[in-house]
């Protein structure tokens, strides 16, 4: 082999045409295969008209032959599960798994919601959800904080439970799952609460919440790549006795591993309940499992030490476009959830046979 | 500068009704190289165990640098100048080199981010190629992830991991029990680049050929107890007489109670 270099003693080699493929480059190619299915979809069957999916020749509004009203829906349906994905990305690397972010997302909208809204709504007395006249036209930074405080409380119990009595995350967090999800009918006794002020309102609206996604997505990711607190989630997800042994706190570590996925997902119960100008106690139903299939998705490994967040934002738009393609090609919900299903197992499947090859060459 | 590096006084370890190590009066003078030898069982990885405070001992003294110490773990006894090679590695697989050179004491830039400080990734490759090229390690691309590495270069980035750091006594527990010809020879390279830089080593293995090619002196243990101390250097000593000690053929004298 012409590119192959031999080093001395050992006789150890390096050949660079080996030179590992990145994930993220996989999961980028299924994504444009996708969109190419569901465009070739468009074409093929008889009821759909010949219709595309992301071009539109007719309107030119926005300039481009793009449909840019089925891109924005596509990217806004994931942003929000995207945001709390992030916070998961990070508890699997490091070996863990987070289940309670769904109802902790409906647990953070009520209690939020519940410090934001206003005393006015078209003239009429504004139903008081749980607190008197008081909590009516806080500032801004109040359900912000409550917020952010709630889900930092959470995560802290979650991360010091999995690091100190040593339970399997997926028990801990599925305890949590079960708490936050009563604390959310109990908070106002199954009522929505609603109207926020203007201030709040404006949180999510519009394509805020993929500003929020896309903000939060590159903070993380910067973490993950160049901080210590990245290198040692990565190191503990990869080894954990290897991370004890050389001298990094795994306990505290975890901790905030926990604190800071909770503290995204309460961030996403803002956007979310600013967005629908309501919180109610179902809130978030099943966005723990989406938020986790968005990450293996995009390549990170449930054995932990592996994946990225630029993986995990790569598997959130595969999963916006698998969700709109099903719809634009017309496919009745039920279907969607079973396809749905089926394309999560074989991304798995997929990962581990690729992992398996790499390893045998 | 104390006349020994390390020095163990009745060094005890119960397991329940088990006698794993009964009174080790061991010690260790600065840049000596000892190989500890031994049956399955005879008590050598107990004894590795408590001397880098993995386990707590049940009676006994270890003097490090002429002080008593007692380390409450792994981590003591490293910040304390002592460096171990497990048998098992305790490396992080997704990981590349410098990353794992560094865990747990990586060079940073930005500290008053605290946990979110920012690694200095140049310093670190560069510290890095420093230290594998004093230890003779070649490792052809450290970018690679250690999971994509045979067991000899993952075991040559284990010890230049403890060599890289300056340490005051190196332990190695049989660092080369499961690799291969040219590895062996590789690690054996490290062990003697070790010796001419003077920094001291316990050396755990069952390999007679390179506890003779390597160490000045040999230590054997038999069921827990120390049997014999063998100053391979200066005595004539052969194989043969290690294996009448470690089988219990002979036993040394002014070590009869471990008869």
């Amino acid at each position: 082999m012409a590119d192959q270099t031999s080093h001395g003693i050992g006789g150890l080699s390096y050949d660079t045409s080996k030179r590992t493929w990145p994930n993220e480059a996989n999961v980028f190619i299924a994504l444009v295969l996708l969109i190419l299915g569901f465009e070739a979809l468009g074409q093929i069957l008889p009821y759909m008209d010949n219709q595309s999916m992301l071009l539109d020749f007719e309107s030119t509004r926005d300039g481009t032959i793009l449909n840019m009203a089925r891109i924005r829906i596509v990217i806004l349906q994931v942003a929000i599960i995207g945001i709390i994905s992030l916070g998961v990305t990070q508890v699997i690397i490091s070996g863990g798994i987070d289940l309670s972010s769904g109802p902790l997302v409906g647990a953070a909208a009520m209690i939020v919601m519940s410090f934001a809204q206003t005393e006015l709504v078209n003239g009429q007395l504004n139903p008081k959800a749980v607190f008197g006249d008081w909590a009516f036209d806080l500032p801004i930074i109040a359900p912000i904080l409550v917020g952010l405080a709630f889900g930092a409380f959470i995560g802290a119990i979650n991360g010091s439970l999995i690091a100190f009595t040593g339970i399997p995350p997926f028990i801990a967090t599925l305890g949590m799952f079960l708490i936050c999800r009563g604390i959310s009918q109990w908070w106002t006794k199954g009522q929505p609460v609603s109207f926020p002020s203007d201030q709040f309102a404006a949180i999510g609206s519009g394509m805020m919440p993929v500003v929020w996604f896309a903000l939060l997505a590159i903070v993380l990711a910067l973490i993950m790549k160049f901080t210590v607190y990245g290198k040692h989630t990565y190191a503990i997800g990869s080894n954990e006795d290897a991370a004890r042994m050389s001298g990094i706190n795994v306990k505290r570590h975890k901790v905030m591993v926990y604190m800071i996925a909770s503290m995204l997902a309460a961030f996403a119960a803002i956007v979310l309940s600013s967005k629908n100008l309501t919180a109610q106690a179902g809130m978030g139903q099943f966005y723990e499992l989406y938020a986790i299939a968005m990450a293996v998705i995009g390549g990170v490994s449930l054995r932990g030490g592996r994946g990225s967040i630029l993986g995990t934002v790569l598997g959130a738009m595969v999963f916006g476009v698998i969700q709109s393609g099903f719809t634009f090609i017309k496919l009745d919900a039920f279907y969607q959830l079973m396809a749905m299903g089926a394309i999560i197992i074989g991304a798995v499947v997929l990962d581990q046979y690729r992992q398996r090859q790499s390893s045998l060459r | 500068m104390n006349d020994y590096i390390l020095e163990t006084r009745d060094l005890t370890k119960h397991y329940g009704g088990v006698h794993a190590l009964e009174g080790a009066n061991f010690k260790l003078r600065p840049g000596e190289h000892i190989a500890i030898m031994g049956d399955n069982g005879a008590g050598k990885s107990t004894f590795v165990r408590q001397i880098t405070g993995v386990e707590s001992r049940t009676r006994g003294e270890i003097l490090f640098d002429g002080k008593p110490v007692r380390f409450d773990g792994p981590l003591d006894a490293r910040e304390a100048g002592i460096e171990t090679v497990f048998q098992t590695l305790a490396l992080a697989d997704d990981l590349d080199v410098p990353d794992n050179l560094f865990l747990g004491r990586e060079i940073t830039k930005w500290n008053f981010l605290g946990p979110f400080r920012v690694l200095d990734y140049k310093a670190m490759r560069q510290a890095t190629l420093e230290g594998l090229e004093r230890t003779a390690v070649k490792i052809p691309n450290i970018k690679n992830s250690i999971r994509n590495m045979s067991g000899g270069q993952r075991q040559c980035v284990a010890i230049a991991r403890t060599a890289t750091f300056h340490s005051k006594l190196t332990i190695m527990d049989e660092p080369t029990a499961a690799l291969g010809v040219q590895e062996t020879a590789q690690v054996e390279n490290i062990i003697r680049t070790l010796k001419e830089a003077g920094e001291p080593l316990i050396l755990v293995s069952h390999n007679m050929r390179q506890v003779f090619d390597l160490v000045d002196r040999v230590v054997v243990f038999r069921r827990g107890r120390i049997c014999a101390d063998l100053d391979i250097k200066a005595e004539k000593i052969t194989g043969e007489d290690v294996v009448s000690y470690i089988t219990g053929a002979r036993t040394q004298a002014g070590f009869e109670d471990a008869a």
